[in-house]
């Protein structure tokens, strides 16, 4: 395996890791400046996680290996993640893993887990908040699934990397109808995945209507930090996924030093532009009603399986 | 480019369909067929364009005043003098309609495979979504119990035909188009007022109530 590659995985890592709290930061912050507040700054999410990180490690009584396990498994499944999808480059060691399939299952397995550390401390609102997860991924996987497989149908291959490079040779991968039906799709998806609005709101600790917040109210101090890291990487892993799907343009094809500099600093800007469009998004929309929620993913699906019959149905790649 | 707009316009009016049955604030679900009919005119002034049509291009104008301005427009007023802005009790819970529009949708594209593969183009390629905008739409007016919404499920059902129409006729007859629009511009107006009519009588749009007797 030469260098460059491995170098590539590195850079990756380092990028999602130490910008996933800043695109956080960045979405807070034009919410703010929209809404007349000064706002914290970006680089707040950094100061709270560093923070946390120095408080004692402290887990509530009765709970078993899960609690204390799955933030690791939350982290660890999101750095793979970072390691085998392309987000700076095309050319990855772990090219064949990188499978539409892998990826969704490691989403959900750290999913999975999240939830069963809510239901660990076998808290009220621990259950609830697990068992509106479930209701939530049960719904968003599928339509995840169906989603990008219309790009694949038109790309041919379900492998990530693959799809990004047939998007980057013939731009009618993605700029067709049955694209911008997946983008909708998926860009519904990804508010569903992430919480935030108008699935959940991620700034409240509203015992109605929470999901994320009421799963990780147990959680203190270094745990808490992961489990915050984590869902701010998966959130930058959604966003530089729907970016890198729907406007490939600017990823590095090779893996050498100025062309990875220049992937990420695509990468980068268009993280800020999907980061401030998210935060304009989310001052003008509101929260939906908790059992409406199922009803807009159902509408993301209908259009997910709208753009996969017109995939299959009307030639692929025409 | 011509093709993947006119697709992308065809898509838009098939998403408008779907987005009809999830909405329930009759306002929006106006707006909606508006948006539609405005996918429909671009569908007629696509086609005028790329054939150098000029009856082509009179349906679009005539398909952008009447099924963007005047019948949203008619619709908008009905609305606003209602009772209620929402459609608030439809018969079949809108998650099961969705579905429901997902199952109607890939029949569709299944059942019109033939039609598209007799000739294949980018206008053939309307159809089958022209046909899931039939079918979803009167699964809509199936579903819903709100006279508004019943005749919006009914406008949508017709914007569906008349894509199907641009895009399957070679060269479509411009009396025959205006007729129809005619007749569509009559039936609103009919049912415009004779939902004021209920409205005055039974103070609501719910047509449920037009099975009892009253006196």
């Amino acid at each position: 395996m030469n260098p460059g590659r491995i170098g590539a995985v590195v850079i990756q890592i380092v990028f999602v890791v130490g910008a996933a709290p800043l695109l956080a930061g960045l979405i807070r912050q034009v919410r703010a400046r929209l809404e007349g507040r000064v706002g914290p700054p970006i680089v707040q999410p950094w100061r709270d996680l560093r923070k946390l990180w120095r408080k004692e490690r402290i887990a509530p009584e009765h709970t078993s290996w899960v609690f204390l396990t799955a933030p690791l498994v939350l982290v660890a499944s999101s750095v793979v993640i970072a390691m085998i999808v392309p987000l700076v480059t095309v050319a990855l060691p772990l090219d064949e893993v990188g499978d539409l399939f892998a990826v969704v299952s490691l989403l959900l397995l750290g999913t999975v887990f999240l939830a069963l550390a809510g239901l660990d401390p076998g808290t009220a609102f621990g259950g609830m908040g697990a068992s509106r997860e479930m209701t939530v991924a049960a719904l968003a996987e599928p339509t995840l699934l169906l989603a990008v497989t219309a790009l694949a149908a038109r790309a041919g291959s379900t492998n990530l990397a693959a799809i990004v490079n047939a998007a980057l040779d013939r731009p009618s991968v993605v700029l067709s109808a049955q694209g911008v039906f997946a983008l909708v799709a998926l860009g519904i998806v990804t508010l569903a995945e992430c919480a935030r609005l108008p699935v959940d709101n991620p700034s409240t600790h509203l015992e109605l209507t929470m999901i994320h917040e009421a799963m990780v109210l147990e959680y203190a101090g270094p745990d808490l930090a992961l489990v915050e890291l984590a869902a701010s990487m998966r959130l930058l892993l959604f966003g530089a996924l729907l970016a890198n799907l729907f406007a490939p343009w600017g990823i590095a094809t090779g893996t050498g030093v100025v062309e990875m500099l220049a992937g990420t600093v695509v990468l980068g800007m268009k993280l800020v532009l999907l980061g401030a469009f998210l935060g304009v998004f989310e001052v003008f929309v509101a929260k939906l009603r908790l059992f409406r929620v199922p009803e807009l993913l159902a509408v993301s699906f209908v259009v997910a399986l709208v753009a996969v019959t017109a995939s299959a149905f009307l030639g692929g790649g025409r | 480019m011509y093709s993947q707009l006119l697709g992308l316009a065809g898509g838009v009016a098939l998403v408008a369909a779907v987005l009809a049955l999830w909405r329930r604030s009759l306002l929006a679900i106006v707006r909606i067929l508006a948006v539609q009919g405005l996918a429909i005119a671009a569908v007629a002034l696509l086609l005028g364009v790329h054939h150098h049509e000029v009856a082509e291009l009179i349906v679009a104008a005539g398909v952008l005043v009447l099924k963007v301005g005047v019948i949203p427009m008619v619709l908008s007023r009905v609305v606003r003098d209602a009772p209620n802005q929402r459609d608030t009790q439809p018969s079949i819970n809108t998650a099961t309609a969705l579905v429901a529009a997902a199952v109607l949708t890939v029949i569709a594209f299944g059942a019109t495979r033939r039609l598209v593969d007799l000739a294949p183009s980018p206008e053939s390629e309307l159809i089958p979504v022209g046909f899931a905008i039939v079918l979803v739409a009167f699964f809509g007016l199936v579903a819903r119990r709100n006279a508004l919404t019943q005749l919006v499920g009914f406008l949508l059902l017709e914007n569906g035909i008349a894509l199907v129409a641009l895009v399957a006729t070679a060269r479509v007859s411009l009396v025959v188009e205006l007729g129809a629009a005619l007749d569509l511009l009559l039936a609103v107006l009919v049912l415009q007022v004779l939902t004021s009519r209920m409205r005055s009588k039974f103070g609501a749009l719910d047509l449920d109530r037009l099975t009892e007797l009253s006196d």
